[in-house]
């Protein structure tokens, strides 16, 4: 294998590996949608009246 | 709608679900085989300029699309495309949301059997063919009906026992159980445990493969680490990497790959995303999926597939191999396990996580029909996955049936597996775009959004996707319609698929129209639904 080949795996498997590690970490560290708590003008009640 | 709606029960859950969908027998054959026939390393550069270009923003507008349309109380494609843009004919261009996902389902349910059968049989030692390649074609060709026609079902003289029947069986009943539990007790539940079941899998034959070092001392050069070159180096036989990335072939197939592997095009991310709460987050899950799939594709398929087979094989061998992603797969990887240490426990566990990846798709491809049928003719669960079932046990036994080089499963995957995916992604694409528009579209996936989703993707989406989209494809069926469209007039089994899959199409086009008609008496399209 050469320095590129070493190069273009690392980068490619990095690369995919980090984004899904850090787009855990946002869905992990935000608690699911069902446990949030709305305020008042976040409730879309589809009335356009 | 007079049901109670249903919703996924976690987010995480979700996310497992349409990652499962995405990852298929293409992360682990296809990638693998197309990255090595294209100069490896050089082939990740046009592979992450499509996902950037195409794979991602589509991915984003199937979610928002599927999500606009759930918090306006529809769940299918088309009662989605009838809320998305007002005009008599947009729920009929969602037609093709619901014949891509069943009839591909149709033939994808019998490989999903092959990859069941060869895990069983490994797993129980039957699979030990010895290390002359042809013993295992041979066997391919019996076991799933190569020969003849109506051989795959005992009528040719095989036997019934022999056959992939009994998997092809459990898979079918296994399908329908998943699906008749409902959304988050049935695909949710299945997807929370298969999705991880799969990365172990996966990761036990990562461990085996690269530990392998060189297995036969007298070709020293067939090693773990030139295995690992002969995907990834740069600039293969003196070529330089402008010289490789002139290749247009290269760019097209690493587009296609792209398109095929984040299963987008196909309806289903849509029918998911529709069963998320209005002011979810579908930037950021998004997102996960699509990364979820690229690493099982790149980080595992990438390592797995293509060294395994070089340190047998060598080069020859490998460029052989990877021609056809059944060859590689059914009658190439069985071999070399068979060759390797630990071989019988590693080939079973993988093709275990073949079945599993298999399976956690094709239970998608049954929901968006299922949608339908609840939502539009008012149909409970149990009835909906009847008439399903009913449908596509046609649709599969006439693919099972006509298995003579697999000449129903190859006109299937080609007119819906390929051409009728461009075709939805391309309207997906145009409606999101131009139909919703740039300033609503951004609003639409910003909504809830956890990341923030730069508003220049809407102009990608807009205009890069779509003539991306066209150029790829108007390519490629240039390259191979000509051949397919011979066949329908040349061999009447060919006809005959096609002629089935037009009487599926005419099938959900009636059923659609009766659908419009009983939404437009219940839910009347006014200012507020449409907007």
């Amino acid at each position: 294998m050469t320095l590129s080949g070493w190069v273009v795996m690392i980068l490619s498997v990095g690369f995919v590996t980090s984004m899904l590690v850090w787009c855990i970490y946002l869905v992990m560290k935000e608690p699911e949608a069902t446990e949030r708590l709305h305020a008042q003008d976040e409730i879309d009640t589809r009335d356009t009246e | 709608m007079n049901q109670k709606k249903e919703v996924w029960a976690t987010r995480i859950g979700v996310i497992l679900a349409v990652t499962g969908s995405a990852v298929g027998l293409g992360n682990f054959l296809r990638f693998p085989g197309k990255a090595a026939q294209y100069e490896g390393g050089a082939f990740m550069i046009p592979y992450f300029i499509a996902l950037f270009l195409l794979g991602l923003p589509i991915a984003w507008t199937e979610w928002a699309m599927g999500r606009y349309g759930g918090a306006r109380g529809f769940n299918s494609l088309p009662g989605i495309f009838r809320v998305a843009w007002h005009n008599k004919l947009s729920p009929y261009l969602g037609v093709l949301g619901l014949l891509v996902p069943v009839a591909i389902y149709m033939y994808y349910i019998y490989i999903e059997a092959w990859c069941l059968g060869y895990a069983w049989k490994f797993a129980t030692g039957s699979m030990s063919l010895g290390t002359d390649k042809s013993q295992y074609a041979e066997f391919f060709t019996r076991y799933v009906g190569l020969n003849a026609h109506g051989s795959a079902f005992g009528f040719s003289g095989g036997s019934w026992s022999d056959s992939v029947l009994p998997s092809l069986l459990f898979c079918f009943v296994v399908n329908f159980i998943i699906i008749y539990r409902g959304l988050s007790r049935g695909i949710e539940m299945f997807c929370k445990w298969a999705m991880p079941a799969l990365i172990a899998c996966a990761f036990i034959v990562l461990v085996r493969v690269l530990t392998l070092g060189t297995p036969d001392p007298a070709k020293p050069d067939q090693n773990v680490s030139n295995g690992l070159g002969f995907m990834w180096n740069l600039g293969w036989g003196g070529k330089s990497v402008w010289q490789s990335l002139a290749n247009s072939q290269m760019w097209l197939e690493a587009a296609g790959q792209i398109f095929f592997s984040l299963s987008v095009g196909f309806g289903i991310i849509s029918c998911y995303a529709s069963y998320l709460k209005p002011k979810d987050d579908i930037a950021l899950s998004s997102l996960t999926a699509c990364s979820g799939n690229e690493f099982c594709e790149v980080a595992l398929g990438g390592l797995i597939t293509v060294p395994a087979a070089f340190v047998f094989l060598g080069a020859v061998g490998v460029i052989e191999a990877t021609r056809s992603t059944f060859n590689l797969g059914f009658m190439t990887l069985p071999m070399i396990f068979n060759t390797m240490p630990l071989g019988q426990f590693v080939g079973a566990v993988f093709f275990f996580l073949l079945f599993l990846a298999a399976l956690t798709s094709s239970i998608s491809m049954l929901q968006p029909a299922i949608a339908l049928l609840e939502e539009g003719l008012g149909l409970g669960r149990r009835a909906s996955v009847a008439v399903l079932g009913f449908i596509t046990a046609c649709g599969t036994g006439f693919v099972v049936y006509f298995s003579k080089d697999a000449v129903a499963l190859d006109t299937f995957d080609f007119w819906v597996g390929s051409v009728c995916i461009y075709i939805l992604a391309t309207i997906q694409v145009i409606l999101f775009g131009w139909a919703i528009g740039v300033e609503r579209g951004h609003k639409e996936i910003q909504r809830g959004a956890e990341i923030r989703i730069p508003k220049f993707i809407m102009y990608i989406i807009k205009y890069v996707s779509p003539v991306y989209l066209l150029a790829v494809f108007v390519l490629w069926l240039f390259q191979t319609a000509g051949s397919y469209a011979r066949k329908i007039a040349s061999d009447p089994v060919v006809a005959g698929s096609v002629g089935f899959m037009f009487l599926i199409l005419i099938f959900f086009l009636l059923l659609i129209a009766q659908s419009v008609r009983r939404w437009n008496k219940l839910h009347p399209l006014t200012k507020e639904t449409g907007q």
